[in-house]
């Protein structure tokens, strides 16, 4: 890298302020405040430290994060482009509702009518019968650790998103993000076969209505290719949620390394990561390796579907990947995923794989919470998120539940702001 | 670097030398994404890619447009797979006749640096970066003499090319190491419509076949690995040697 580069970021961990130790045992239960913009300068967002192994946590700087990780550690980040997955619409009757695609369904176990493997987003039994055993369900109170994971990979072909396939809505009634979702009207009772019109001339075809509830549906867009996404581009806005201060455009919620559009909501920890950051990381001897994975909707305020989030994620895992953790393990350095959906994507794949990770392509609804042993993933960058989340859940594999109490009560009290422009969390051993 | 699978954007494919770049890429088994403003045109051009079997996918879009360069990265990754060639070919010369820089707009300056450096770095800034991240791919800026011979009239013009050189050069240095490329163009004079509207009584046959320079283009992606990163690379002795090749 260019000697040019060369920032403050080098010259001390933690170049925006001084760590402060946290009196350990606060509990204030105050709430976190949620981040209502994207922050113009991500180094400067907060980052929340947890040692496990020291049963500690220390406030930092997203800044100071090259201070925190050790020459040979990984970071894996998640790739995936965010898609305009909220649409407007109108249906038969004229009545406007507003779409949020949920995800392309995964089509794994044959051809791409096979009516299984559509089902499989959308209810217990289907999504039981194509996952494996019959505890296994989609279902609100499903066991974290639940493993949903399905290999893709076989008869997975072309590219992910070239084809024309159906795609996982979720449905609301008029309005907008400006609304909380749990106070949005319901859309009109949707039937299979009706159609949606949207803006610019888009139309769909309803297939499937969710037993899960009516609000999920499964359609099938008019246009396929490159005119099909055009128009997606067009017509879409950025899911988005009401603590925001104004309508987030698309630049708002890709990461700077953006690739292929397959997450509906930003794969947001890897917005914390500037190129400076990742030039004086991998000056540090931090090695950096991606991995695709087709991040969710992480709230619909539709109690059925919302216990059942996340819904099975495609994901696609390259195989200079899987030799960078392999070498990095080899050698002694940790894999730390930035963001949540990079442990789903290692840690399902694993699952599938006996505790091995296989380059390619497949589909995981694994749930990873207290008591999951994890395979492939040491540390984890995250945003701050609220207990009771599955986020949060997930947080619990990682170090004990006391710990997160207590750091997430000191960080909220204090004034760490959440969601996808959040503050950050940053779970990882000292060394 | 080997051209056969890789997703390849094309800007200013509708006609000249992007379009005959689509094409070469396309003949190279690259999956091509072409993109200019007028839709009927760029139709027409990837009606014959698929013709002769290749892979390609219109979009249609002005390159100047702050809002469209998401558009076209996330279509383009959508339905080629992960960027790993970038032509940025797009261009305008400005108002016509190209006018002496102490007549020229304000305005008219600044929509072709918009259409010719801003909108670029734009795009480019999108694409490299996943580049970057894989630590491959290449980014090919089209430019010409006229960034740095001082021609009466061509100020708007050879400003934007000036300034998309020195981006070039930046961006290289910055990369420097990562496996990514980025690289400045110059074809040499070609037949194409823009040379016409700049230079309109030019003697055509004495110009290159915008296929030739083509031509010369795949051979340097070939060989990219040897070229200096950031590097200006004029290529009108390679293009005159492929059309004496092609007459004989």
């Amino acid at each position: 890298m260019s000697a040019a580069l060369t920032t403050d970021l080098e010259t001390t961990p933690f170049p925006h302020g001084a760590i402060v130790t946290a009196a350990h045992g606060a509990h204030d239960r105050a709430q976190l405040r949620p981040a209502t913009w994207p922050r113009p300068d991500p180094h400067a967002a907060r980052l929340l430290w947890i040692d496990p192994g020291a049963d500690r946590f220390e406030h930092a700087l997203v800044g100071g994060l090259p201070g925190l990780v050790a020459p040979g550690d990984l970071l894996v980040v998640n790739d995936a482009a965010t898609i305009p997955a909220s649409l407007l619409a109108r249906t038969a009757n004229g009545a406007p509702i507003e779409v949020r695609l949920a995800g392309v369904i995964p089509e794994m176990h044959g051809s791409k009518d096979d009516g299984a493997s559509r089902g499989s987003w959308l209810g217990e039994a289907d999504f039981a019968r194509t996952h494996g055993s019959g505890d296994r369900g989609a279902a609100p109170g499903r066991a974290p650790g639940a493993d949903g994971t399905s290999g893709g990979q076989a008869t997975e072909k072309s590219h992910f998103t070239e084809e024309n396939r159906a795609w996982a809505a979720v449905t609301f009634g008029e309005g907008d993000w400006r609304v909380r979702t749990e106070d949005r009207p319901a859309p009109p009772v949707l039937r299979s076969g009706e159609r949606l019109a949207f803006e610019g001339g888009l139309t769909a075809r309803i297939e499937q209505v969710s037993d899960l509830s009516p609000r999920l549906v499964t359609l099938r867009f008019d246009l396929e290719g490159a005119a099909l996404w055009d128009a997606l581009y067009r017509a879409g806005r950025p899911v988005q949620y009401s603590y925001l201060d104004g309508s987030v455009a698309l630049w708002h919620v890709q990461t700077r390394y953006a690739s292929v559009p397959m997450a509906v909501e930003p794969a947001s920890a890897g917005l914390a990561l500037t190129w400076d950051l990742i030039t004086v990381l991998r000056r540090r001897g931090v090695q950096l390796a991606r991995i695709t994975q087709a991040a969710g909707l992480s709230s619909t305020g539709d109690p059925a579907i919302d216990a059942a989030l996340p819904l099975p994620e495609r994901f696609e895992i390259p195989q200079a990947t899987v030799r960078a953790i392999d070498k990095a393990k080899s050698e002694g350095g940790r894999v730390v995923a930035i963001g949540t959906t990079v442990v789903r994507a290692l840690e399902g794949c694993a699952a599938l794989h006996g505790g091995r990770l296989v380059p390619g392509r497949g589909t995981t609804g694994l749930r990873i919470g207290h008591g999951h042993r994890l395979l492939i993933v040491d540390g984890l960058l995250t945003g701050i998120h609220e207990p009771g989340t599955s986020h949060y859940e997930m947080l619990r594999a990682f170090a004990p539940e006391a710990l997160l109490d207590r750091a997430h009560a000191e960080a909220s009290k204090v004034g760490y702001l959440g969601h996808e422009f959040g503050d950050t969390c940053l779970i990882l051993g000292s060394r | 670097m080997k051209i056969k699978g890789t997703g390849a954007v094309v800007t200013g494919a509708s006609r000249g030398l992007g379009a005959a770049l689509a094409r070469a890429l396309a003949r190279e088994g690259a999956r091509v994404v072409l993109v200019a403003r007028g839709a009927d045109a760029l139709g027409e051009v990837v009606g014959g890619i698929r013709s002769e079997g290749g892979e390609a996918h219109a979009i249609a879009a002005d390159i100047g447009d702050k809002e469209a360069i998401h558009r076209i990265a996330g279509v383009a990754a959508a339905v080629a797979g992960p960027i790993d060639i970038l032509v940025n070919g797009a261009a305008t010369l400005g108002a016509l006749p190209m006018p002496l820089l102490l007549d020229t707009e304000c305005e008219d300056l600044e929509r072709v640096l918009e259409e010719n450096l801003v909108g670029p770095f734009r795009l480019t800034k999108v694409l490299l970066a996943s580049m970057v991240l894989r630590g491959e791919g290449v980014v090919i800026n089209v430019t010409s003499d006229a960034s740095v011979v001082p021609y009466p009239r061509w100020g708007a013009y050879g400003l934007s090319k000036a300034g998309l050189e020195q981006m070039t050069r930046i961006w290289a240095a910055e990369i420097e190491g990562t496996g990514a490329r980025i690289v400045s163009v110059d074809p040499g004079e070609m037949d194409t419509r823009m040379h016409a509207d700049a230079v309109p009584d030019a003697d055509r046959a004495a110009l290159a076949d915008p296929a030739d320079a083509a031509h010369a283009i795949i051979d340097l992606i070939r060989r990219i690995e040897t070229v200096t990163n950031g590097a200006r690379v004029d290529l009108a002795a390679e293009v005159s040697a492929i059309r004496a090749t092609v007459r004989a």
